[in-house]
């Protein structure tokens, strides 16, 4: 997030949710947002092809379909254009680029985007005229933004309407992506991304390389690494033989699960490092019993950038030890095996660490946006915000405050694309996925937690009223729902949450698990699956 | 020619009921006559008339109440104002025949006095009528409430366009500060004050509320005014938004009152359509329009707080002031609240200006009281007196004294949350002040006499009870309090009092009245505190003796039969609905006290006083 | 703009508009309150917070009297403590004296005031509310009429800070009480289990069922973490007794949320206790050396007690140094043979910033290549 909860909850005169189940997926955030709605008088605009439990409290719903997310916020960038809506300082003091969006969205007339999306156009000029009258405004989106093949420039997008009216760089603005899971924010920031290091330094980057490489005491590779859905790939065609997988679980996660089977079986050598026998626990050759978040010390960083501490409040139970040790171990094993030499005079070469805070030291000594960033100071109770980068520095709660990090921020135009797969004869029906409040993500820790499965034991598919009376499926009845890459079958919630040739599913539990049906198609950049949108058929089963 | 002038008033119906020659009879259709079918009375006599072909020559008008109640159905024919008294549909033919095409009363409908036994023909000769001074009430009984004509035709509206073309908004402050006009509603501040803190409260919206929401047990004084002459109230309440910088009114108006709700509705339909209300008010580019909200029997959102807060549709409870509603009130914006009666003389004060009003009543208490006169009195109803009557006169002349010749006991001013005030009282001036030096307070108009048979204890039981019933549960003194407090004064009428209970009393009684947070509970403990101050004795001869003195805590009293006064004439042992009661004909009976219920009603029947209370 | 008043005899200096409540925080001095809590409204509902204003008729609530220039300002003036006095009273003789028993006994406001006031249980022959305890289906709120003191707390976290209303009161005078919705049942009034009325209520009329027996305050050790769940970084209390989370409490200084948690935060904790949970490493048969003699000897188990050890297939129960080995000798087998490239590592977004610092440096360090990433994607 560019901004804090705690200055969208002040200071946002108009909200923006697009792409977010906000109240579901991150509801101590959602009744923030209610808050500033309801006791503030905060405007309030939720784009989401549901009726998705927000929408009920918003100023206005626009229901755009799946995939059309550009064309929606173009219309919307037409009309503040057309009404010359824009910030007019901001953009010639800190931008540049407008004039080649400019060119791009004139095509976006509200009834272009009306068309595309299936917003009436009246609605899109309320919205630009709800988000022009009421400023600083934020932009909250989540996965329905960025799980598409155009999901780059669908953030683009984002980030181009709040440029536009000024919303960067000030208290009750932003574009504020939610981090779905708790260290989500943590693992990109210290180096779980393969073409960066720590702090978002590049690996193809020599200055930076030789830091490492002087700190470390090797020779590092000039080359990005793979992404998960690229890793998968690679294993299923031989190229990758061993697979370390700590604390995830691609048979849920990742999408078309039947090919993720198949390359984890073709995977020579997997090592699964979880709490639990997950459903990608079962294809290891070596499972590690890890401990949980109660079980040890370190820290998350939020989705605000926050970084906070995780204590221990006891021993993991029978062997299970935490992850930091097991990698050192099997670091160290290796290491003495000869499989790497790192030379013993570099400062950060080896692996004995007494504490979390330990590696946190190396972490600041490395890491410039975590420099600033203590256990000293985590326990004495300060709340920081990265960049933080001098011990003496009190954290950003807000970035791009006088500039952006590139210097000047560009507008990048862009087209609406549809997605890769849309409904035709064969699978006339577009399925579209999500997660539920009652469960998180694979459903590894909420499907073992008893009184969250209580409340909602089993995956459910939203459908309409009328794709259900089409295809003789009644509510709570077992339907089957498949796509050119698998089938599930699970109970039907009829229900007009969904609109009608839309249907809506879950990745929380392994029998009834969407990404079975999913398209792999990737986002050329980001490499991220479109989870949002596929076609699909259904019947009674 | 003034702005009224321009509008399309109905000059024909005006000049008809200015008319002092005009023959027309007016039919309560007030709440209580309409009850004992004045509305059949009225077709009654429509029916008649027509049967006569003299339907265009007499005019058969409904009208608010007269406030005799106990004699209604009242019908009054005019010009001559006889009035008649319990009127049935069956009475429509003497009436008509003997009195309007004969000439002469209907003698057996005519009111007769009490002390003297004779007929009185004429309304203002009645006793009821005799001290009262109808200011407030004196378009019930003789306007048709429905018809916006019947109120122009007596200076209606006339108070408003004064103020929109003569007066500035702070001329109409000080002349409403000038008259002395204080809150109806009981506490009696200063109307024109309180309009004075809404103005200069330098934020918009401003709202002007009228707090109808009458929740006294017996009390109907707002109703009557809303249900006779519902455009006094309108037009208040119009220039008080004129003079606070207000465009919005609501009118909280308890549902139990349909028959008031649904003549302000047709009041403000006709107000509108003339012009007086809504947008551009008589072309003075002055806007107001009201709202009626009907409120769902809660007596605590008479409470101005918790008034507001049913308004916007939250439970009805109080908020804790400061800030006043002047400062913060409706939806946290600047409000004025007063109640109906208050609105109500408004316009007669401008009209007639603040010295006429003054002239009424006391220095420091202007004007008249209204009062809901009910309980041991021989009649009750609603009375209008000046201010400073006493209230001796009130019992003894306006009502007639107490019946069957009993002893007066005392009188509870102030409703449930008033007190009382026992014999050596009797000549305190009824005004704002006097009565709180003599430990009660005005209130908002009950009143409610006790005499030799009323038990005090009982007396005060009553109204804590209603206290029990009727706080809204938020603070813990008055929710918790009022709960111990009734049962405490449970135990003693139950004859289980103990020692200490009358400390016990004095202690919650005290923590109620410092804790509570709103006037309900800090005043709930006031009729206990007066009653155990003026008959300490009759809650000691409970607790120590066991006995009531009055003759009426059930738990405490037997009933026997006087074996010499008793005929055996069988009617008591019929009526007793616990059979408790045998005997042969002719020969006295004999009441089993283990069967008896204390109900009295063998008492009430007996016509030889031959049933004994111990 | 400020204004200056006297507090007890002390000159204090307060922003225009702040209650004599906050006026008098300003100066250390304490006011007892019950029904007030900093992230509700004011509603001057329990009285505890009365002060003595000079020139005020009767004491007013500190909580939501505004302060004014020259206000004079007696918080410990005998009707203000006689007045508390009679609250704690009245509030007790409709309290169950269940203390004994009572969850959040020794953390319950009105037993703490009740004792810095003095005031014991009274006996009565008065009437006592005895509604049915935990009469709503709901698996995570327990709730006890009983115990409730209307101070309204509930309602107002529901109404105020989770936005979903949840909570009124119903009837009035000594009957009110605290109703879901139109008096039903949580689950169908809206409610989404958020806790966050439990966390708000200062007495035990409202608790944790998933809690109830477990420990109280002072037999539990509380452990300040960050939340394992959504990214929004939820900070709270594990309550730990005997080595379990018996309770996840919300604390009024997290940074993030304050008293706030959702259902997965607040009541989503014991899958760290559940039996599934993986408890020794496990190597498939065929990864190891006498395997058959080892599981005879006990120092290693199959796993599946079904499938037989002498299946390559099948998993084994070993020990951290076997399966560490294993792990390390196959890597480096494994690099030796077909380089960096045969690596990928998945790091994870549940895991700590120490962690995946080192597993960062482990993929790049020892195995040598940049193939790690995780699933921030999906």
């Amino acid at each position: 997030m560019t901004n804090s909860i705690e200055d969208i909850a002040q200071d946002s005169q108009c909200i923006f949710i697009i792409g977010s189940n906000t109240t579901e997926q991150h509801p101590v955030i959602g009744a923030r947002v209610r808050a500033a709605k309801r006791h503030r008088g905060a405007k309030l605009v939720v784009a989401d092809p549901r009726r998705i439990d927000i929408a009920d409290y918003a100023d206005l719903h626009l229901r755009h379909q799946p995939g059309t997310d550009i064309a929606l916020l173009n219309g919307l960038m037409h009309v503040i254009l057309r009404e010359r809506w824009q910030d007019d300082e901001f953009i010639a003091g800190r931008t540049e680029g407008l004039e080649e969006l400019k060119a791009v969205v004139a095509r976006y007339s509200p009834q272009v985007a009306s068309e595309i999306t299936g917003v009436p156009a009246e609605d899109i000029e309320e919205a630009a005229r709800m988000m022009a009258e009421n400023r600083p405004g934020s932009l909250l989106y989540a996965m329905g933004i960025t799980q598409h093949t155009v999901g780059v420039a669908n953030v683009m997008s984002c980030a181009n309407l709040q440029m536009l009216l000024g919303n960067m760089g000030v208290a009750g603005g932003g574009v504020n992506p939610l981090r779905g899971q708790n260290n989500v924010q943590g693992a990109c920031d210290l180096g779980g991304l393969p073409n960066v290091y720590p702090g978002y330094q590049a690996v193809t980057d020599a200055t930076i390389r030789e830091k490492f490489e002087s700190a470390w005491g090797v020779t590092l590779s000039d080359q990005a690494g793979l992404t998960v859905t690229e890793m998968l790939g690679a294993a299923e065609e031989g190229q990758v033989r061993c697979l370390y997988v700590i604390g995830e679980d691609p048979m849920v996660s990742d999408p078309d699960l039947n090919h993720v089977r198949h390359a984890l079986q073709k995977t020579e050598f997997l090592v699964v490092q979880d709490l639990f026998f997950t459903e990608t626990v079962q294809f290891g050759d070596v499972i590690f019993p890890a401990a949980s978040f109660a079980e040890k010390e370190g820290t998350f960083t939020n989705t605000e950038r926050r970084v906070q501490r995780v204590r221990k409040a006891f021993d993991p139970p029978g062997e299970a030890a935490d992850d930091a040790w097991i990698i050192a171990e099997v670091a160290k094993r290796m290491i003495a095996q000869g499989a790497a030499g790192p030379s013993k005079a570099a400062l950060h070469a080896g692996w004995d660490y007494g504490s979390a805070a330990d590696v946190m030291a190396e972490v600041n000594a490395l890491t410039p946006i975590y420099a600033g960033i203590t256990y000293q100071r985590l326990e004495e109770g300060a709340q920081l915000q990265w960049p933080v980068p001098s011990e003496d520095h009190p954290g950003t709660p807000i970035l791009h405050v006088d500039k952006f990090s590139r210097g000047l921020g560009r507008f990048a135009a862009v087209e609406h694309e549809p997605p890769d797969e849309l409904p035709d004869d064969e699978y006339p029906l577009m399925l579209t996925t999500g997660r539920v409040l009652y469960h998180w993500h694979g459903g590894e820790m909420t499907r073992r937690a008893r009184n969250l499965v209580a409340m909602y034991p089993e995956g459910l598919v939203e459908i309409h009223p009328y794709d259900a009376q089409q295809a003789g499926i009644s509510d709570g009845q077992l339907m089957k729902v498949a796509s050119r890459r698998g089938e599930i079958v699970a109970k039907a919630e009829v229900t007009d949450r969904v609109e009608p040739g839309l249907i809506f599913a879950t990745f929380h539990f392994p029998e009834s698990a969407a990404n079975f049906l999913t398209n792999p198609a990737l986002d050329p950049q980001a490499k991220i699956p479109e989870f949002k949108v596929c076609a699909v058929r259904v019947e009674a089963a | 020619m003034g702005l009224r002038d321009q509008l399309a008033i109905p000059r024909d119906v005006i000049a008809t009921v200015k008319n002092p020659e005009h023959r027309w009879m007016a039919v309560c259709r007030g709440t209580g006559c309409s009850s004992s079918a004045s509305a059949e009375v009225r077709q009654a006599l429509c029916d008649e008339l027509d049967a006569r072909g003299l339907s265009d020559e007499v005019e058969i008008r409904r009208t608010g109440c007269f406030g005799f109640c106990e004699a209604g159905p009242i019908v009054v024919v005019h010009p001559e104002e006889t009035f008649y008294t319990h009127v049935t549909p069956g009475d429509a033919e003497a009436i008509i025949e003997e009195h309007v095409v004969g000439g002469k009363p209907v003698e057996g409908l005519l009111y007769r006095d009490i002390a003297t036994d004779t007929a009185v023909e004429r309304w203002h000769e009645i006793g009821f009528y005799g001290k009262q001074q109808r200011i407030l009430l004196s378009n019930c009984g003789i306007i048709d409430p429905e018809n916006i004509g019947h109120y122009l035709a007596f200076d209606g509206y006339s108070a408003l366009e004064k103020v929109l073309t003569e007066m500035t908004a702070e001329e109409v402050i000080e002349e409403v500060i000038d008259s002395g006009l204080r809150g109806r509603g009981g506490a009696g501040f200063p109307a024109g004050l309180k309009w004075r803190f809404a103005r200069q409260t330098q934020s918009w919206p401003k709202y002007v509320i009228c707090n109808a929401d009458e929740g006294d047990p017996g009390a109907f004084m707002d109703r009557s005014v809303l249900e006779g002459d519902p455009h006094s109230v309108v037009e208040g309440m119009i220039i008080a938004g004129y003079a606070i910088g207000a465009q919005d009114g609501y009118i909280y108006c308890r549902a139990e009152y349909p028959l008031a709700i649904r003549r302000l509705e047709i009041a403000l339909e006709q107000a509108r359509e003339l012009g007086v209300l809504g947008e551009n008010i008589l072309g003075s580019g002055f806007s107001f329009d009201i709202i009626v909200k009907e409120g769902a029997g809660a007596f605590v959102c008479g409470e101005e707080t918790a008034l507001m807060a049913s308004i916007q549709g939250e439970r009805g409870q109080p908020w804790p002031r400061p800030p006043y509603p002047a400062v913060a009130g409706l939806w946290g914006q600047p409000s004025n609240v007063n109640n109906v009666k208050s609105y109500a003389y408004t316009p007669r004060i401008i009209i007639k200006g603040a010295d006429w009003f003054k002239s009424v009543g006391t220095e420091e208490s202007p004007g008249t009281a209204v009062f809901a006169l009910t309980g041991m009195v021989n009649c009750t109803g609603l009375i209008e007196v000046a201010m400073g009557i006493t209230l001796r006169e009130i019992i003894y002349e306006v009502g007639g004294g107490i019946p069957m010749g009993r002893e007066f006991k005392a009188v509870q001013t102030g409703g449930p949350l008033g007190g009382c005030l026992p014999k050596e009282h009797l000549d305190t001036p009824v005004d704002f002040d006097s009565l709180v030096a003599a430990g009660s307070v005005m209130g908002s108009g009950g009143m409610i006499v006790a005499d030799e048979t009323t038990c005090m204890v009982e007396f005060a039981q009553y109204f804590m009870q209603f206290v029990c019933d009727e706080s809204c549960g938020k603070c813990p003194p008055c929710r918790i309090g009022s709960t111990r407090m009734l049962e405490v004064l449970q135990r003693i009428t139950d004859g289980e009092g103990e020692e200490g209970d009358l400390d016990e009393i004095r202690r919650i009684a005290r923590g109620m009245e410092q804790g509570s947070l709103c006037a309900l509970g800090q005043l709930a403990p006031a009729p206990v505190m007066s009653t155990l101050l003026h008959f300490e004795d009759e809650y000691k001869a409970h607790i120590e003796e066991g006995c009531c003195p009055a003759g009426s805590c059930r738990a405490l009293i037997t009933y026997e039969i006087d074996p010499d006064l008793c005929t055996g004439c069988m009617l008591c042992a019929r009526k007793c609905p616990s059979e408790a009661i045998s005997g042969e004909k002719r020969e006295p009976h004999v009441i089993d006290t283990d069967l008896c219920e204390r109900c009295g009603l063998c008492k009430e029947v007996c016509r030889f006083d031959a049933i004994v209370v111990n | 703009m400020n204004v200056t008043l006297t507090i007890n005899g002390k000159e204090v200096v307060a922003p225009e508009g702040s209650t004599i409540l906050e006026a008098a925080g300003l100066a250390d001095i304490k006011i007892p309150t019950l029904c007030h809590h900093p992230d509700l409204t004011n509603v001057g509902a329990c009285r505890m917070c009365v002060v003595s204003v000079e020139k005020a008729r009767t004491v007013q609530t500190a909580c939501t009297t505004p302060v004014a220039e020259g206000m004079v300002v007696n918080t410990e003036s005998e009707a203000a403590r006689e007045t508390r006095k009679f609250v704690l009273e009245m509030l007790l003789t409709d309290h169950p004296n269940e203390c004994m028993t009572c969850e959040v006994n020794g953390e319950c406001q009105l037993q703490d005031l009740a004792y810095d006031y003095g005031v014991t249980w009274p006996e009565h022959s008065g009437v006592l509310h005895a509604y049915d305890i935990d009469p709503d289906p709901n698996p995570f709120v327990f709730i006890d009429r009983n115990k409730c003191i209307v101070c309204g707390r509930c309602v107002r976290a529901c109404g105020e800070i989770q936005n979903r209303d949840v909570w009124t009161f119903a009837q009035r005078g000594f009957k009110t009480r605290l109703v879901a919705g139109a008096d039903q049942f949580m689950l169908d009034a809206n409610c989404e289990s958020c806790g966050q009325c439990v966390a708000y209520c200062p007495v035990g009329a409202l608790f944790d069922k998933m809690s109830l027996g477990l420990g109280r305050p002072n037999q539990v050790t509380k452990v300040r973490t960050t939340c394992s769940y959504c990214g929004v970084g939820c900070t709270f209390d594990l309550n730990v007794r005997d080595g379990k989370i018996v309770r996840v409490s919300s604390a009024e200084d997290s940074a993030v949320n304050g008293l706030s948690l959702c259902v997965k935060g607040r009541y989503g904790y014991d899958y760290v206790h559940h039996p599934d949970r993986l408890t020794r490493p496990l190597v498939r048969a065929k990864w190891l050396a006498n395997v058959e003699s080892k599981v005879e000897t006990g120092q290693w188990r199959a796993y599946d007690p079904d499938r037989p050890i002498s299946d390559s297939e099948s998993l084994v129960e070993t020990d951290w140094d076997t399966a560490l080995d294993v792990v390390a000798s196959k890597f480096t087998e494994v690099k030796e043979t077909y380089g960096n490239d045969a690596f990928a590592v998945l790091a994870s977004a549940k895991c700590t910033n120490e962690e995946n610092y080192l597993f960062n440096k482990f993929t790049r360090q020892v195995l040598g290549t940049n193939t790690i990433d995780h699933c921030a994607r999906l």
